[in-house]
């Protein structure tokens, strides 16, 4: 449980800190509230040489809407996303999903740019996000590019960003006034990471939906933007038989790793039920 | 009397003696971070140690090079078995009669097991230098399954053993096999069972868990070479016994050895044994002659130093139709990993199990235990539990539980018709053990009113209906346990740890002022005897609590004791304080009527000091006597005011409690919410029910933790899994159920002060509770028994299993 050695880098701006990964490559990383990457450390399954620590970057932080669209900067903790005015009127469910995250402590230094980034399956920000369309502001030494939430994730552990790269900001189309949005967590105790969870985000007219986004934590090697079973919910009355449908769909996406929260066929089944739970709950919360 | 005098009342509560709900002095320096634990310790010249270990379950050693960890700067040395051989200790004793490599001797049996020591000027440099260590390995096939240890072709795990048909405990039938061990009358039993209206037979397991402390095992060793002294400080729960087995392993002379058990974070059991970081850091303190410092991290903690239970338990009960018991027999095949490292009296291989007829008049029993070799990590040390009586406690409820099925009998109602009658103590066991007392009706019926237990029934009852109907997705389980524990190892006749009988000591010290100093054999870990054996001491001889200081753990001051653990430092080294203080006071009235002038025998005790009989106004102070003690002592008398004690108790003693937990379950995701856990518990004379209070939250929180979800497991392939928080259940405050305790008294009739020991009942309590909630919950969708730990998904399992998913 002791890390190896590492150089210490503390930049003031992007552009500084960007200057310092091209300069060591593979050998640095970025380091946010580092409540995934020290562990890894720790373990010695991570051993970076260079750490560019990217609490010195004011720029970095914050939370604003602009045109339709809320941008919140990579550096902002998770206790902030809880504490935001702006983020608890327009967008609860991420108010909702960081309360599921971790305990306190990890939630006043773990940020939203770390947990989106990391790319561990069992993080609960990268699905809210895929469910939410967000897109990820990455800025290199060419600068910046936005890559969608829904592409950005290919394995565990490997993204689209590149390692002299750092994801600056995400950008989250603000969702209409009265939509519903649930994100239902199964886990077997406080700071554990998910058995399953879905995030869903719906709007509804006279009983029937007008959109619908539906996505899953920790049941793939990746999070899971189930597509089809959005579809399918798409138009319906979130009849019995439209929802079974919809899980099944949602089911088959999935290939969950049996480990200690239970085999795989449990933790798919839990990703349906979670989807269940989290629609019922949406849909109650949408005006209709 | 005038106003200032202080009435008899007040003279009592200012001494906060026993029965008060004194608050915990060590406390004040714990909750404020001022606790000294060993990894505090910085002494001048201090290195480090750490483990290379092997990745591999079962495999042969071809080679070791430390070549380039020794070329790292700042790396001192790397000690492997080739060089612990050169001063003996490549292997060490067990406490349960095997030996135990200290560092891998050409072989590794379990994932993780020591290989080589490194020592270096820092911890990270040593961690540097572990990766930096070559190991060449040979991997050999793994057996983890403990059923299959006996199989003809299974691996040969201990070639050291080999051709050895006789072992600590008598003969071996099989390369893998540790011992058998049989109690009872076999043939009585069979034809209770021939006899038999009803009979049960299961399998009961009771998984592989840990006790987890959260301090990790630590010690630092100090050699000094000139004086010919060593000093080792360390996580121990019995630093006397340490002392004597360092003496016997280094052949330094006791006397020369330091022993000292700063304060303690939680044992559990965990800190009892000797394990290999202390030997090691012993030895290359000796080798490097400063100081060495080694610590556990929390996955070695979890998959190397000791691992608890792991009993799988062939139950068999027979009973008459109405419900009487008539016989009792159990197998269990005990899985010890890859040494038996048991933490048990020397002559009990499975511990107290043979408590297992628990609180019911079985008039014959037969038991029989066979422990087995595995490819995992020994130990197998009472956590939280005095040897094995968890297990037993948790084969019998269960069993009962079942053979209330059987009979369409209600599990309350069956255990009440087979408890040991009041007027039947002390009770002789069919497996060899006197009861010293108890009064099992009275505490569960004061339960079962107080729970509303059959309300809780009609309403269960109500609730199946609903389930079936398809009105609800939850079930509704309650579970009844009604333990019976044997704490209080223990009397010289039956209790022995390598030949030294289980005896505890207490010196006490009264001061001129009046103040006292105090020690004892034992060694706190969190439960508190700063507290309690000051009040123990505050009403033996009327001495406030305040003006008494309680010290433990250091062997150059202590007097020798077997230390903490099993629920005995009450029984034993509670018992010893009370003698000891006895002792002061009968000084103490010799002295007060000399002061007095009147016979002794006209005095009597009054709270605080003597008193001439029919003239309270002529009394001495316990205060006054201490002074006079010193100043001007009666002639022919030895000044001073001290005294120690040995107590070698009697008997064990036998607390016991009726547990019940109502649980609500979640079919489709397996999630169990326990709605109410209320806790009886009768542990004779209550000392400090603050205290009494939460050692029972504590212990029902672990028992919570172990019954539904904390295991420690192993892959067929022998890999270790959940060795980390991240899987490895410790509840939180949010996941931790509310408690409501209560007690009866029944005082223990050969205990000076009738205490028995608490500390472990809500551990041994508790599980069978929670488990058998769970059980009952999916009794009437036709379950039988459902193995632990009860995890969401396993009673998602058990629900698709019985057919509640569609
Ligand atoms: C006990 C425990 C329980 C937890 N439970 C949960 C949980 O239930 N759900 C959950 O979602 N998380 C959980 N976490 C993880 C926690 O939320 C982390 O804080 C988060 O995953 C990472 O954020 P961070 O700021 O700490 O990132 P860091 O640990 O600093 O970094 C994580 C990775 O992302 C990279 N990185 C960080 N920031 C950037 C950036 N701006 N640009 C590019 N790369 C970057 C780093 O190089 C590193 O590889 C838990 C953590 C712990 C210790």
């Amino acid at each position: 449980m002791i890390p190896g050695e590492f150089t210490y880098h503390r930049p003031s701006s992007v552009a500084e800190a960007v200057a310092i990964l091209v300069s060591h490559g593979d050998e640095a990383r970025p380091l946010s509230g580092g409540h995934s990457l020290i562990p890894m450390m720790k373990l010695r399954m991570a051993a970076p040489e260079h750490l560019v620590d990217l609490g010195g970057i004011a720029d970095l932080k914050g939370i604003s809407e602009d045109g339709g669209a809320i941008t919140i900067r990579a550096m902002t903790t998770q206790h902030e996303l809880i504490e935001s005015d702006l983020l608890s009127e327009k967008l609860p469910i991420i108010r909702e999903t960081s309360l599921l995250i971790a305990d306190p402590q990890i939630r006043y230094l773990g940020t939203l740019g770390g947990n989106v980034a990391n790319g561990d399956p069992g993080n609960d920000m990268p699905a809210l996000m895929q469910c939410l369309d967000a897109s990820y502001v990455l800025t290199g030494p060419d600068g910046n590019r936005e890559v969608a939430a829904r592409d950005f994730y290919e394995a565990a552990y490997f993204t689209a960003l590149a390692p002299e790269e750092i994801l600056t900001a995400v950008k989250i189309p603000t969702p209409p006034a009265g939509h519903g949005w649930a994100y239902e967590k199964l886990k077997r105790k406080v700071g554990d990471y998910a058995t399953a969870a879905a995030a869903v985000m719906l709007s509804m007219t006279g009983g029937t939906v007008t959109s619908c986004s539906v996505a899953l934590t920790n049941v793939a090697d990746t999070p899971l933007y189930a597509a089809e079973a959005g579809d399918i919910l798409n138009g319906s009355t979130l009849d019995e038989t439209t929802v079974g449908k919809a899980v099944a769909a949602a089911e088959a996406i999935t290939d969950p790793a049996s480990d200690g929260r239970g085999p795989a066929e449990y933790r798919t089944k839990m990703a349906g039920i979670m989807m269940q739970r989290a629609l019922a709950r949406a849909a109650e919360r949408a005006s209709a | 009397m005038n106003d200032m005098t202080p009435t008899r009342e007040q003279r009592e509560a200012a001494l906060e003696g026993m029965g008060c709900k004194r608050k915990r002095v060590e406390d004040v320096r714990f909750t404020q971070g001022k606790g000294q634990y060993v990894d505090d310790l910085k002494l001048p010249g201090m290195v480090f140690g750490d483990f290379v270990r092997s990745p591999y379950p079962h495999a042969k050693i071809t080679k070791i090079d430390a070549s380039e960890a020794l070329k790292l700067p700042g790396v001192i040395a790397v000690l492997t078995a080739e060089d612990l051989k050169g001063v003996n200790l490549a292997w060490m004793p067990t406490l349960a009669g095997d030996v135990q490599m200290v560092l891998a001797d050409g072989k590794v049996l379990y994932q993780n097991q020591e290989v080589a020591f490194v020592i270096a000027e820092d911890r990270y440099i040593a961690d540097d230098a572990i990766q930096l260590v070559e190991v060449d390995y040979e991997e050999l096939p793994v057996l983890t399954d403990p059923f299959k240890s006996m199989d003809t072709d299974a691996p040969v795990l201990r070639p050291d053993l080999e051709g050895k048909t006789e072992g600590a405990h008598g003969p071996r039938k099989h390369h893998n096999h540790i011992f058998n061990w049989e109690v009872g009358d076999k043939d009585e039993t069979a034809k209770a069972f021939a006899e038999a209206d009803v009979t049960i037979n299961e399998m009961i397991s009771y998984h592989r868990t840990h006790p987890s402390p959260l301090e990790t095992c630590q010690c630092v060793a100090s050699m000094d070479k000139v004086k010919g002294e060593l000093t080792i400080w360390g996580t121990f729960q019995a630093p006397h016994v340490i002392r004597t087995v360092a003496s016997l392993l280094s052949t330094i002379p006791e006397h020369k050895i330091h022993v000292i058990a700063p304060d303690i974070g939680g044992g559990f059991g965990n800190k009892v044994g000797a394990y290999p970081g202390y030997i090691c850091s012993i030895v290359a303190s000796i080798v490097t002659g400063v100081p060495v410092k080694w610590v556990e991290d929390r996955m070695e903690n979890l998959s190397t130093t000791s691992f608890a239970r792991d009993y799988h338990m062939t139950t068999e009960i027979a009973a008459k139709s109405d419900g009487t018991v008539t016989g009792l027999k159990v197998h269990v095949l005990a899985d010890h990993g890859g040494f038996d490292a048991c933490a048990d009296p020397s002559k009990w291989p499975a511990g107290f199990f043979n408590i297992v007829t628990g609180s019911y008049d079985f008039p014959t029993a037969h038991l029989e235990v066979d422990g087995v070799y595995t490819n995992k990590a020994p130990g197998g040390v009472a956590y939280r539990c005095s040897f094995r009586v968890t297990e037993a406690a948790y084969c019998i409820e269960r069993g009962m539980d079942i053979l209330a099925q059987k009979l369409e009998m209600d599990p309350a109602d069956l255990r009440i018709k087979n408890f040991i009658k009041p007027e039947q103590f002390p009770y002789q066991s069919a497996l060899g053990w006197e009861y010293d007392s108890g009064d099992y009706h009275t505490a569960m019926q004061k339960a079962m009113d107080t729970i509303g237990y059959r309300e809780l029934r009609a309403e269960q009852k109500a609730k199946q209906e609903a389930f079936k109907r398809g009105e609800t997705r939850e079930i509704m389980g309650i579970g009844v346990s009604f333990f019976t524990e044997i704490v209080g190892a223990g009397p010289s006749k039956n209790c022995d740890i390598l030949g030294v009988a289980m005896f505890d000591s207490a010196e006490i010290r009264v001061h001129p002022t009046g103040s006292v100093i105090s020690r004892m054999g034992t060694k706190s870990q969190g439960q508190g005897h700063e507290t309690t054996w000051a009040q123990i001491i505050a009403t033996e001889i009327g001495i406030p609590a305040a003006d008494i200081m309680v010290e433990e753990g250091n062997t150059d001051t202590a007097p020798y004791g077997l230390g903490t653990y099993g629920s005995r430092s009450t029984p034993v080294a509670g018992a010893a304080i009370a003698l000891a203080a006895r002792k002061i006071r009968n000084k103490a009235q010799m002295i007060a009527a000399h002061m007095l002038e009147v016979s002794e025998y006209d005095l009597e005790w009054d709270v605080d000091g003597f008193q001439v009989k029919g003239n309270p106004e002529a009394r001495k102070s316990m205060k006054e006597i201490a002074w006079a003690a010193y100043h001007a002592p009666p002639p022919n008398m030895e000044p001073g005011l001290e005294a120690v004690s040995y107590y070698d108790p009697p008997n064990m003693t036998y607390p016991f409690g009726a547990y019940f937990c109502v649980m609500d379950i979640d079919v489709d995701t397996g999630v169990a919410t326990t709605r109410r856990f209320y806790a009886l518990d009768d542990c004779g004379t209550r000392i400090n029910p603050m205290i009494i209070e939460g050692q029972v939250h504590g212990g029902l929180t672990e028992a919570f933790a172990i019954a539904m979800g904390q295991e420690i497991r192993y892959d067929e392939t022998g890999n270790v899994l959940g060795a980390s928080f991240m899987d490895f259940f410790i509840p939180t405050a949010v996941e931790t159920p509310h408690w409501e305790t209560d007690h009866t008294v029944t005082p223990s009739p050969h205990h000076p002060i009738g205490a028995k020991g608490v500390g472990e009942s809500p551990n041994v309590g508790g599980v069978p509770a929670f488990s058998n909630a769970v059980n009952d919950a999916f009794q009437f969708l036709g379950n039988t028994h459902i193995q632990m730990p009860h995890d969401a998904w396993r009673n998602w399992q058990a629900a698709k299993n019985l057919g509640a998913h569609s």
